[in-house]
Parts: structure tokens; C-alpha cells; sequence
């Protein structure tokens, strides 16, 4: 398989930017990542582009420059850049193309999100007597996780600590204030066991990544980084996912177990190689179950990596450096893309306050969203 | 005046209503509501299937915020009065999702024995009481 290299990176900082639209977020990340890359938008051949509810991606021509090149538009919930990200490297891998650009941006309004259950394949009474709430399949599903493994109301605490300790480090964040343990352990409940301070919080932002052939890398220079892997599943007959009237009796594992076997596979890479990871944290127990789901560790074993700090940007596998959507706010269709520009700043050693040690070599990233559907990447330079 | 929140999912009127699913012939797997072809195999035969009516608690949560439209049992903040759901799972059948009757004092645990029932939920715009299922602890449904 042939490689396909990360030149160029451009984040629009996330959070809340009343004087421009989810577009101009997206335009603003895609010209910041053709400077980064030191190429023009002339010089790219494909484009890859989504939002969740921000608008159609392909209409950014009008301001980026009406080039004719073809603008395919994503819409695939929360692995909406993973997709992008998927698309233009296969377009590099099938000799279609030698540059591509993936965009994710989006702009939601304040509180949970809003639900049409019809989208779903739902009747209307699922939302009309209350069950149509995303946070509450977190919340149901990580209750039956911390019964089945042990996991405590002060491992959720700790993964929000930290979350919005990194955010302070990361001038791009939403949240830039440290929070302390009390702040995030006495804030109000919303769905037991989760607390307001644990969850993320729809937002807006936007990302963006050129991509190159490696012959094409090669001609411009510059910084490089290298995708090894990136997939996408569904769910499983089985599997627990959000906005399901009904269960199997059966457990299947999830869509993300799936997506991550197959990537580690596709780079050659165990778990034990990556560096530094960047997990879906829609709430504090995504992040704890998405580590084992990932392969980071056994179920159960987060509760002790958390008190040990191994997860924090000290320790032996720093998760979430920029502070994760708990910091960055959930702009779905830019958050899969915004962990990859992290993951390149950590691999590129720019990522200044926040970056790892001992210059890390390989990078992981995971997104999980509505109605089963996750999306992994793994980078390395 | 009652009517039933959506017909599809339960029989009513009726002495013993039951939550209606969906059995396939070819696999056995259930589900609620009922489906025209299976979620594990793709068979398109499949069976109407009248659920039990009860089951254990396999896992819950709180909803202490006020769900954004179409919820329908309070539309203000201020009317909002927060609930228990959960996952149900009828043995050998299906886990359903469903709110929770439960008093606000004593807390569910996982495991613990669950009951079917009915409850009117909201009036709809005629003024119809609208009846929804829901699940309570099987002592207190008793």
C-alpha cells in the first residue's frame, strides 16, 4: 500500500465565534493548512469536506477559488472527518490524485443536541416521552460498565480534570481554565453518574489537512507525517449504541474495537508502540471505555492508570493533550480532524506547553458517534 | 378520553396489554418495536411477537434536564420534572429501553426485578390523555 503523508495542518480555534459562520470557520482552517503545507488551493486536486449542521461543504469554492477540482461532501455524524480524512486518501492510494485536502467545520446552537427521531428510523413518541437524548446512552452504558468492571465516580472526575488542565495549555481550546476536583466532582447531575463538568458540550470549530502522495510529499518538502492507518466500521448485531428502542440479548463488541483492530492491522503497529492517543470523550466514561476498546488496556484497569496519572501528558500514554471535546467543545463535524491536527503538532514537536516528551513517534486517534458508527487513524513520523 | 402513544408499539385498549415486537423465523432474534426484516441476519421473515412483561433492570440512568423538543410531557423548564430510564431485559427476548416509575428516594440497582406497566404521559392538542409504556420495580408495580 502506497504511503500518504499529512503536509499541511489548519485549525480554526473552537468554542463560540458569533462573526463567522461554520463555512467561513472551514475556509479559515483550509487556508491555514495550505500555508502550512506552502501550496496554493490551485494545487489541490480533490477535495473532501463536511458538516453536521453548518452547511454544504463544497459551497467553500466560492471563496477558496472556483478551481473545477471535484468537492465530494460528508456527512457521516461524529466520524464526519474521519470520513473526509478516509476519502482523500483513498483518492491518493487509487492514483486518482496526488494532493487532496479533507475539511471538517461545524456551528451548533447551545445545549444537547436536537433530535428528529425520523432521522433515525425512529417513531416520534421515542422523542416524545424523552428517550431521544444522546447523553443518556453515555450515561446508561458507562453505569453497566462501571458495574461489570469496577470503575468509580473518581476515575470520571480525574479524566475532567485533566481534560480542562490540558485545554488551559492549549490557546485553540473553548475551556482554558483548569477546573479543580470539587468544581467538577459538586457540579450538577445531569444523567447519573455524569455531572455537567464531565460532559462535552456542542460547539463550533474547524479543521483541515492537505494530503500528499508520497512522490508528491517528496517534491514539495517541508513537515511530514505519515498516515499509516485509517478506517471506519459500523455497528454489529449486539453491539450497545445510542438511540436503540431495543437491545439484543447478546453482546457484541463496539463499532470502535472493529475500527481499531483493523487499523492497528493495516499500520503494522500494537498498541503498546503509540505515544500519544486521542480519544472520543463525548462525557468522562467515553474516554474510560474508548481505552480499552482501543486496546490501551484491559477493561478495569483504567480506575489505577488514572490515579497514577499514566494518562495525563507526563505519563506513559498522554490521552487528549489538547483537551479533548470536553475542552474543545463538540463541533461534530470537525472534532475527528481536530485530533489529528493535534496529533501532528505532537508528532511535529510544535504542540509547545502541551507536548509529550522524548519526541513521540506514533499517534492514535478515535471518534465514535450516533448511530454506531467510529472512525480511527494512526500517524507516525 | 385516552389513546396510546403510538400504536405500533403495545395493545391497547386491553385486560393485558403487552409491549409488541418482532421475532424473525429464520434466526429467532426479537426486537422492539416491530421490524419488517431482521437486524442480525437480514431475513425479511419475520413474525409479530407479543413480549413479557417482565424482566431485570440491565442498566439506568437519570434525565435531570429538560430534553429538547418533541419531548412532550413538559415543553418549560419549569414544568419539567426529572426521570429514571433504563434497559429492561425481558429473559430470553430482548432488552428494551423505557422511563422508570420509580420513587425519587430509592435507588435502582442493576439486576433488580422490573415490571411492565402503563402510565398517562401528556395530553396531546384534542385533549386525549396519552398513554405510554414504562417499567417500575416489581414490588412497587405489584
Amino acid at each position: 500500500m502506497s504511503d500518504v503523508s499529512i503536509i499541511g495542518i489548519g485549525l480554526h480555534p473552537f468554542g463560540r465565534t458569533p462573526q463567522r459562520s461554520g463555512l467561513e470557520q472551514g475556509v479559515f482552517a483550509a487556508q491555514a493548512a495550505l500555508a502550512d503545507a506552502g501550496l496554493s488551493w490551485k494545487d489541490v486536486q480533490y477535495a473532501f469536506g463536511g458538516s453536521h449542521s453548518a452547511g454544504n461543504a463544497d459551497t467553500m469554492v466560492n471563496r477558496l477559488g472556483l478551481t473545477g477540482l471535484p468537492f465530494i461532501n460528508v456527512s457521516n455524524g461524529c466520524a464526519t472527518g474521519g470520513s473526509a480524512l478516509l476519502g482523500a486518501c483513498l483518492a491518493i492510494r487509487s492514483g486518482e490524485c496526488d494532493v487532496a485536502i479533507a475539511i471538517g467545520f461545524d456551528k451548533h446552537d447551545t445545549g444537547a443536541f436536537s433530535v428528529n427521531p425520523g432521522d433515525w428510523g425512529l417513531g416520534q413518541w421515542y422523542g416524545e416521552i424523552g428517550l431521544a437524548v444522546t447523553t443518556q446512552f453515555f450515561a446508561m452504558k458507562l453505569q453497566r460498565y462501571m458495574h461489570e468492571y469496577g470503575i468509580t465516580h473518581d476515575a470520571l472526575v480525574r479524566v475532567a480534570v485533566k481534560a480542562y488542565a490540558n485545554g488551559a495549555c492549549n490557546p485553540n481550546a473553548w475551556r482554558r481554565q483548569a477546573l479543580s476536583y470539587e468544581d467538577i466532582a459538586q457540579s450538577p447531575m445531569l444523567n447519573e453518574p455524569l455531572r455537567k463538568y464531565m460532559f462535552c458540550s456542542p460547539a463550533e470549530g474547524a479543521a483541515a489537512l492537505v494530503l500528499a502522495s508520497a512522490s508528491a510529499a517528496r517534491r514539495f518538502g517541508g513537515k511530514r507525517v505519515t498516515l499509516r492507518a485509517a478506517t471506519i466500521r459500523t455497528r454489529h448485531f449486539g453491539s450497545f449504541e445510542v438511540f436503540s428502542p431495543s437491545l439484543a440479548v447478546q453482546r457484541a463488541p463496539s463499532p470502535s474495537v472493529m475500527a481499531s483492530r483493523a487499523a492497528y492491522e493495516m499500520a503494522g503497529v500494537a498498541p503498546e508502540d503509540v505515544d500519544v492517543a486521542q480519544l472520543q470523550d463525548t462525557e468522562s466514561g467515553a474516554e474510560i471505555m474508548h481505552m480499552a476498546e482501543n486496546g490501551f488496556c484491559r477493561d478495569g484497569e483504567q480506575e489505577g492508570m488514572l490515579r497514577e496519572g499514566q494518562t495525563s501528558i507526563g505519563g506513559r500514554l498522554p490521552i487528549n493533550t489538547d483537551g479533548g471535546c470536553m475542552a474543545n467543545g463538540e463541533p461534530i463535524g470537525a472534532s475527528g480532524l481536530r485530533q489529528v491536527y493535534e496529533l501532528c503538532l505532537q508528532l511535529r514537536g510544535e504542540a509547545g506547553p502541551r507536548q509529550v516528551a522524548n519526541t513521540p513517534r506514533v499517534g492514535y486517534s478515535h471518534v465514535y458517534g450516533a448511530p454506531g458508527v467510529s472512525a480511527v487513524t494512526i500517524l507516525s513520523v | 378520553m385516552q389513546r396510546s402513544i403510538d400504536p405500533h408499539l403495545f395493545e391497547w385498549p386491553s385486560d393485558d396489554p403487552r409491549l409488541m415486537g418482532s421475532e424473525c423465523e429464520a434466526c429467532g432474534v426479537v426486537t422492539f418495536p416491530r421490524q419488517t426484516s431482521c437486524p442480525g441476519c437480514g431475513s425479511g421473515k419475520v413474525v409479530a411477537r407479543r413480549l413479557g412483561a417482565s424482566g431485570r433492570l440491565w442498566t439506568w440512568t437519570t434525565q435531570e434536564f429538560l430534553p429538547k423538543p418533541p419531548y412532550a410531557v413538559a415543553r418549560t423548564a419549569a414544568d419539567f420534572v426529572p426521570f429514571k430510564l433504563g434497559y429492561i431485559e425481558l429473559p430470553g427476548e430482548v432488552l428494551i429501553e423505557s422511563r422508570i416509575v420509580a420513587p425519587a428516594h430509592e435507588p435502582l440497582t442493576i439486576g433488580m426485578p422490573m415490571r411492565l406497566m402503563f402510565e398517562p404521559l401528556f395530553r396531546d392538542a384534542s385533549g386525549a390523555e396519552v398513554i405510554s409504556f414504562a417499567f417500575a420495580p416489581a414490588e412497587a408495580a405489584a
